[in-house]
Parts: structure tokens; C-alpha cells; sequence
């Protein structure tokens, strides 16, 4: 790696010209420097108007997604050395509008996530509810994995049908029908499937497999994609198995009179 | 006073242009556009072969039209597309009914995901694909 590195940064102010332009800057290259230290050092250095997003700084808060050389990644999560090049393009994620530079308007991602219900729907879920759901660690992994989302967006900006498609809920939000439709303590599949079944729903994703190439955290939406497309064809056809959430004390009152009981709450 | 926003939407050129992504995603752009091509071929092909209602004269002059090299390649492509399309169809109906993509598992980096471990497929199918046209070739030209 050369001592320095060359960075051309897409730029874009609204308050100035409408058309963005690139700068380019030059880095002082050190090992272990992620894209994120590389903006940072920018900002610090060279030009303090540069505008981009990030929080965490440890692939946590999801908010320092870019395009880097062409590929979605979170600036924090990628160090220099393993792009195997010294000259780094960044620009603003894909398939989002920017508001400034770096910065892209993520409220599409949190809109779709909303309406898809992202959240347990269960009769046994009210405020007075003070015990726990039993779960079996089967049941946890069929949907573990998917749960691990972060929201950064990055399989948005990857995906070919949200290039195209605006209202296309894309597979951030269809990852997460799955995640909750397969949760042995939820019983909202229904609600949710009629958000998902509608043509900018579900059926629009033709399995490019990009949202899973790009995703930093292992969730995989694009498995959760098609195998929701299976337990939606499924419940047509009277095939999938209903969730039947069970509460602890109620199994705990089936078990036999010496099973381990679980410990009172202290709250 | 509305602020101004910059579309950095991708639109056509996103999914036709498969840049740095895998294999897969360079069979989906293919898929798409061998699909388009097949369609395309098959209103031709209609109106090609509705010249026969005019008689034995018209029909044969566009027989006579149509039996040149640049046809007979033309031909070929089209084969291509269609087993493409075809083998490629098979691999896209099996995994969007999930299966050939694996199970749900815990994440431990490094990930492994369903992509890769359908990657395989891929290659039989490349093979076969390939396999499929030389023969053809062989068939079409040299024999
Ligand atoms: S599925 Fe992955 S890439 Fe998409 S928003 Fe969640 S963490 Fe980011
Ligand atoms: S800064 Fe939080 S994920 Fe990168």
C-alpha cells in the first residue's frame, strides 16, 4: 500500500449547485485505516464542509453506509487494505436520494420497516404481561439470524428491483416479515403477508442474491426473501404450521411436579 | 421552502449492470435479457412464419430471405438464450421455493450465505450450458 492514498468524494450541496461534482484528496495511508478514519481525516484536515453520517464506529448503529468503488459498504466495518487498491471512490448509497455528500435520506428504509409490522402481535402480549414466552433454541434459530439486522440499508442500495422500483418494499423490510412470521411467539402472519402480497410486495424479488453479498451482518435477506416466498405459497395452500405461542408458567404448570422451575422475577 | 434532493436511484442501468457482484447477479441481468430477447424472437418468428397465408410465392421468398449466415448465427444466439433461460428458470424456481439455498443458522463471521452455498448449481449449470452450445455448434456449422 502506498503511504498515501487518493480519495475522490462525490459532493453535493443543496443549497449550492444542483449538479454534484467529486473532490479529490490525498490521505496519509495507515494500516488497520477503515473508510470511516479516512472521512474523518478529511474532515479534521482538509475540508471540514464534508458532510457524511456515522455514530457507533463499530458496525453497531448501522448509519455510515457508502458506495465504496462501486459496492455498498459501511465505512467503519472496512478497512483500506482489503479493497486491494490505493485509489477509493466514495459515494453516496444507491437508490436513495442525498440530502448532502455522503448523506442519503434512510426514511423510505424506516417507513417500509414500519409498515411490515416489525414487531411481535400476540393476544398474550398485554401491558400487564409479566412472564416470560418458552422458545426452544430450534424454534430461536429459525429466525435468529435475520434479527441480527442493523438498518444500514446496504441491500437496498445492491438490490436490482429497487433501482428501478421505488415502492418496491425491497429486502431490508421483506428480511423481517420472515424474521417475526417465524417466531414461535408470534401470531401476526397473516397482517403481515397482506402487506407483502401486493405487486410491489414480495413477488417482485427475482433472486439476484446482491442484498446477501452486501449485508454486513451475516443476515441474509435474500434467503429470507425466498424461503418467505415458500411459507407465503404454503399458507395458500393450508400447508404451514401455525405459531402457537406458549407462556412459561403455562407450560411450566403441564411439566411434571419436579421439572426445574423458572426463577421468580425480581422486579 | 422545499429543500433540494439529489435521486441517486440506479433505475435501468442498476439492474442491467452487474459491476462487482458475483456470478449470480450476472445471471439475473442475463436471465432478464435473454428473456427480453426470446420475447422479441417469438414476434418475429410469428410474423416470419404468418407470411405462409400469401401463398407458396411470399412464403418461400422470405424462406430464401431468412437462409443466410447471418440468420443462421442469428438462429444460434436464440438457441443460446433459450437453454440459458431455461436451465437458469429450473435453478430460479427450486431456490425461490427455498430450497438449494441451505437453512437459517446462526451468524459467525465469516458469513457464509445462502448465495455462496448455492454456488455449485452455478457451475453445473455454466457447464451444461456451455457443453449444450458446442454441440449445437458443431450440429448448426461444421457437421
Ligand atoms: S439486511 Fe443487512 S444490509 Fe440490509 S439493512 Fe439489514 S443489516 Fe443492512
Ligand atoms: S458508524 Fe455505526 S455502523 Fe458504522
Amino acid at each position: 500500500m502506498a503511504s498515501d492514498i487518493r480519495v475522490r468524494v462525490f459532493r453535493f450541496n443543496p443549497e449550492e449547485k444542483a449538479e454534484p461534482r467529486f473532490d479529490l484528496f490525498s490521505v496519509p495511508y495507515s494500516k488497520g485505516m477503515t473508510i470511516l478514519d479516512c472521512l474523518i481525516y478529511i474532515k479534521e484536515h482538509l475540508d471540514s464542509t464534508l458532510a457524511f453520517r456515522s455514530s457507533c464506529r463499530m458496525g453497531i448503529c448501522g448509519s455510515c453506509g457508502v458506495m465504496v468503488n462501486g459496492f455498498p459498504h459501511l465505512a467503519c466495518h472496512t478497512q483500506v487494505s482489503e479493497l486491494g487498491t490505493d485509489r477509493l471512490e466514495l459515494r453516496p448509497l444507491a437508490n436513495y436520494d442525498v440530502i448532502k455528500d455522503l448523506v442519503v435520506d434512510l426514511t423510505p428504509l424506516f417507513n417500509k420497516h414500519k409498515m411490515v409490522k416489525p414487531y411481535l402481535i400476540s393476544p398474550q402480549l398485554t401491558a400487564d404481561h409479566v412472564r416470560e414466552f418458552a422458545q426452544t433454541p430450534l424454534e430461536l434459530e429459525r429466525y435468529l439470524q435475520f434479527s441480527y439486522c442493523v438498518k444500514c440499508g446496504l441491500c437496498i442500495a445492491a438490490c436490482p428491483t429497487c433501482a428501478t422500483d421505488k415502492q418496491f418494499l425491497g429486502p431490508q423490510a421483506l428480511a423481517q416479515v420472515f424474521r417475526y412470521n417465524m417466531d414461535s411467539r408470534d401470531v401476526g402472519s397473516k397482517d403481515r403477508i397482506q402487506v407483502i402480497d401486493q405487486p410491489h410486495g414480495l413477488w417482485r424479488c427475482h433472486l439476484a442474491g446482491a442484498c446477501s453479498d452486501v449485508c454486513p451482518k451475516g443476515v441474509d435477506p435474500a434467503l429470507a426473501i425466498q424461503l418467505l416466498k415458500r411459507s407465503v405459497v404454503g399458507s395458500w395452500l393450508g400447508l404451514t404450521k401455525r405459531n402457537v405461542p406458549r407462556l412459561v408458567e403455562e407450560q411450566e404448570k403441564q411439566a411434571p411436579a419436579d421439572a426445574p422451575k423458572a426463577p421468580p422475577l425480581s422486579v | 421552502m422545499a429543500v433540494k434532493r439529489y435521486d441517486n436511484r440506479l433505475g435501468i442501468k442498476g439492474w442491467l449492470w452487474a459491476g462487482k457482484y458475483p456470478l449470480e447477479r450476472y445471471f439475473y441481468s442475463l436471465q432478464r435479457l435473454t428473456g427480453l430477447g426470446i420475447l422479441l424472437f417469438l414476434l418475429l418468428h410469428l410474423v416470419e412464419t404468418s407470411y405462409r397465408i400469401y401463398g407458396k410465392g411470399p412464403w418461400e421468398a422470405t424462406m430464401a430471405f431468412f437462409d443466410t449466415p447471418l440468420f443462421l448465427s442469428l438462429e444460434y444466439v436464440v438457441f443460446a438464450a433459450l437453454i440459458f433461460h431455461g436451465l437458469n428458470g429450473l435453478r430460479l424456481i427450486l431456490e425461490e421455493m427455498g430450497y438449494l439455498l441451505g437453512k437459517p443458522g446462526r451468524p459467525v463471521f465469516p458469513y457464509v450465505s445462502s448465495r455462496q452455498r448455492q454456488r455449485p448449481v452455478i457451475w453445473v449449470i455454466g457447464l451444461t450450458i456451455v457443453g449444450l452450445l458446442l454441440i449445437t455448434a458443431w450440429d448448426m456449422f461444421l457437421a
